[in-house]
């Protein structure tokens, strides 16, 4: 199973204030 | 590397992952790399749920080494947050599961210093100065931890 990277980062941010949970944010030049 | 199975567990386990792209996601990629002052790829920081950064891992990383790396990142925050029982646990789980990776020998520090803040002891930190003498003995944690003896 992958991980799912979301890409609304400004969500990610609030969703994380809401559920008390750390963000991890990948600076990525990866082929998609 | 993503797709190792180690990683996607330890990330799915603890974070919520985000993920901007230089090209794909060109507007977000320039905001975000300013507000952070991460201009290169591949960049990873570790926030705090209000989006404070905590840790971060720049440029390639083998498998081991960045699952590695992130192991540390979680224990640094749960280090930042005084959360000293919980940072020693996952400090020494890095030792005790990935021996050889650079992060090992650091983990072993903060280990010992996690242990001193939650019981006040210098003995902990004696104990890890002598663990230096048996492991890890030529890296920088090793010098660091040399006063503790």
């Amino acid at each position: 199973m992958p991980i799912k990277f979301r890409h609304d980062v400004d969500q990610v941010l609030d969703d994380a204030k809401t559920q008390q949970r750390p963000v991890l944010l990948d600076f990525s030049a990866a082929p998609m | 590397m993503w797709p190792d199975e180690r990683v996607v567990h330890l990330v799915n386990e603890n974070f919520l992952p985000a993920r901007v792209h230089v090209k794909e996601d060109a507007e977000l990629f320039k905001r975000y790399s300013e507000r952070y002052k991460a201009p290169w790829t591949p960049t990873i920081l570790l926030l705090d749920s209000n989006g404070v950064e905590h840790y971060r891992i720049e440029g390639f990383l083998p498998a081991d080494d960045l699952l590695a790396q992130l192991m540390l990142g979680r224990a640094r925050l749960a280090f930042d947050q005084q959360q000293w029982v919980d940072a020693e646990r996952r400090f020494r789980e890095i030792v005790e599961k990935l021996p050889n990776t650079e992060a090992a020998p650091e983990a072993q520090y903060w280990a010992g210093v996690a242990r001193y803040k939650a019981t006040g002891d210098p003995a902990s930190l004696k104990a890890t100065g002598q663990a230096f003498k048996q492991r890890y003995q030529d890296t920088t944690w090793a010098k660091k931890a040399s006063v503790w003896r």
